[in-house]
């Protein structure tokens, strides 16, 4: 198929257009309103960086940029370990191992705003009867104050998440050869001496695509923060994305919310980028 | 041999039980949608000590179930479809042409996975609103849009292992690109497009935000009936927990059915 030919382009029109009037177009539009008075329809004033100004003085706007990186990073770890501590236990030779994986998948095929509100359940009303019931305080009240909140998005998003990462892992372990195994093993590398020098560095590609979805699913989370705290208490528990959604639609402050936006993007982006460069470099190496 | 096998079984035993503490959000959230609001306040854990089966009548019809459930599905299997349909045709016709424009354009669809939603978000809806197309038909053209660039780039990947000769030989005996492509090559890429098929359903069918922004009541979906829903009944647990409850089921009832294709699909998608 050449570039001249009609069908090339005819193949590619749909997503040519779902693509520039979806994401592009609206990307680049929404990059220059925000540098105006915009109200979602119209725009009378051009003000320069005035809305970024603004926005770098907005306690609220960055208390919930470093609510949400907190998350990202205690989240990343935590799903990583969780899920490759799965994927080990699931790819040993069990007769249950496959019933496993489907029940520790299966968080992952509802979605966030259903899961956030079972646990709301869980965090008030169980945590709050375990807590009554064996004496323990710290287990009332949960949700209502700062800490629990972050910790219950936490709890939310691994339990949701880490069936998918132990697929990525699974998918990575499974391609290993057995006689590696086999050999260390005759010349008698102990488990652990395995793990470390073969499974460890063998699944290191896995890392990396976990990683980069852990971190950019960190960001970006919205439904879960919506159903489990709706932000609160005062804000406190607000992510980036919340945050954004809730100055555009709730305050109808259309330009200011576009200049979060396109800081957003580029959070996101610079971050995603430099996971993705650090680790590939540090795959080579090994 | 023996400490070996017994090992073993502890393994078992200890995956086992890390499977039902797992499960315990489902297990919570059923026996407490047939208590009465004040059974779920005295005994959080047990069994109901009546079974309450009007909590799902009263929340089956708040929710309007039959019609969200409807709304979902015909919003899903559309917007999938298409997904599916015309990322493989894209897919196709980037790895057919080896130039360098179709190398950028390649670039372009998978640079886009980096923008977040919300970036586009206020604009879009705006664009749209002036268009007038605030509704399925809009919220189904977004879902290819969003959709579109990691369907590309797994379909790109997968042509790869197909012939081109057998495109040659198609073309030889009459068919022209498009009958070559749908007889030939789209059959091929099957176990693909069941890959690319899941992706997108698990995403779309729980999908919130977007639709909240673009649908009205009467077209509202699970996810968005749901949201709805649980704003009049936050302090009536009971019959929140048969809402959240039924809103499950298809889930639980679709992955029964496919758990194999699912994981395998998802584990497809993932290693590329």
């Amino acid at each position: 198929m050449r570039n001249r030919d009609i069908s090339f382009w005819l193949f590619l029109a749909p997503v040519l257009l779902g693509l520039s009037l979806v994401i592009l177009i609206p990307f680049l539009y929404g990059f220059v309103y925000s540098f105006t008075n915009w109200n979602g329809l119209t725009a009378t004033e051009f003000l320069g960086f005035k809305n970024y100004i603004t926005l770098f003085k907005d306690a609220e706007f960055r208390a919930s940029i470093w609510f949400t990186t907190k998350f990202a990073i205690v989240s990343v770890v935590l799903l990583n370990f969780i899920g490759l501590g799965l994927a080990l236990l699931v790819t040993r030779k069990m007769r249950s191992s496959n019933l496993m994986r489907t029940i520790f998948f299966m968080p992952n095929l509802i979605g966030g705003l259903i899961l956030g509100f079972i646990w709301q359940f869980i965090f008030i009303n169980v945590f709050g009867s375990l807590g009554d019931l064996l004496g323990i305080e710290a287990l009332t009240g949960w949700l209502s104050t700062t800490a629990t909140g972050f910790w219950g998005l936490v709890i939310l998003t691994s339990w949701q998440m880490a069936g998918y990462i132990m697929i990525i892992y699974i998918a990575y372990l499974e391609s290993i050869p057995k006689d590696l195994i086999e050999a260390a093993k005759i010349d008698g590398a102990n488990s652990f001496q395995r793990f470390r020098n073969i499974t460890f560095p063998l699944v290191a590609p896995a890392f990396t695509v976990s990683m980069f979805l852990t971190l950019s699913n960190s960001f970006q989370i919205y439904d879960q923060n919506l159903s489990l705290t709706n932000g609160g208490p005062y804000n406190s528990t607000q992510m980036v994305a919340m945050n954004i959604v809730k100055t555009a639609f709730t305050e109808n402050k259309m330009a200011y919310a576009q200049s979060q936006a396109v800081i957003f993007f580029i959070i996101v982006a610079l971050v995603a980028i430099t996971q993705v460069y650090y680790n590939k470099k540090r795959e080579v190496d090994l | 041999m023996k400490t070996r096998k017994r090992k073993h079984y502890l393994l078992e035993v200890f995956g086992l039980l890390l499977a039902l503490l797992w499960l315990s959000p489902f297990y919570l959230m059923i026996v407490n949608a047939f208590k009465t609001k004040r059974d779920i306040f005295s005994d959080v854990l047990g069994l109901p000590s009546e079974f309450v089966t009007e909590n799902f009548v009263k929340a089956y019809i708040d929710l309007d179930f039959t019609k969200s459930l409807f709304n979902s599905l015909f919003i899903t299997v559309l917007s999938v479809g298409v997904i599916i349909l015309f990322s493989s045709m894209a897919g196709y016709a980037l790895a057919r042409n080896k130039s360098k424009l179709s190398g950028a354009l390649l670039l372009i669809f998978v640079a886009a996975m980096l923008i977040p939603f919300q970036s586009v978000m206020i604009p879009l809806v705006s664009l749209f609103g002036k268009a007038d197309m605030l509704n399925k038909t809009g919220l189904i053209f977004m879902y290819l849009g969003f959709g579109c660039s990691l369907s590309i780039f797994l379909y790109h990947g997968a042509m790869t292992g197909i012939s081109k000769s057998l495109d040659e030989a198609a073309i030889i005996d009459g068919a022209n690109k498009l009958q070559v492509f749908w007889h030939v090559v789209f059959p091929l890429l099957k176990p693909i497009s069941v890959t690319v098929g899941i992706l997108n359903v698990i995403w779309i069918w729980n999908d919130y935000l977007l639709p909240s922004l673009i649908l009205s009541d009467s077209s509202a979906t699970i996810p968005l009936k749901m949201f709805l829903f649980f704003g009049q009944y936050t302090k009536q647990w009971h019959l929140a927990l048969a809402g959240l409850t039924i809103a499950i089921i298809p889930v639980i009832v679709g992955y029964f059915f496919a758990q194999k294709q699912i994981i395998e699909g998802v584990s497809e998608g993932a290693v590329k």
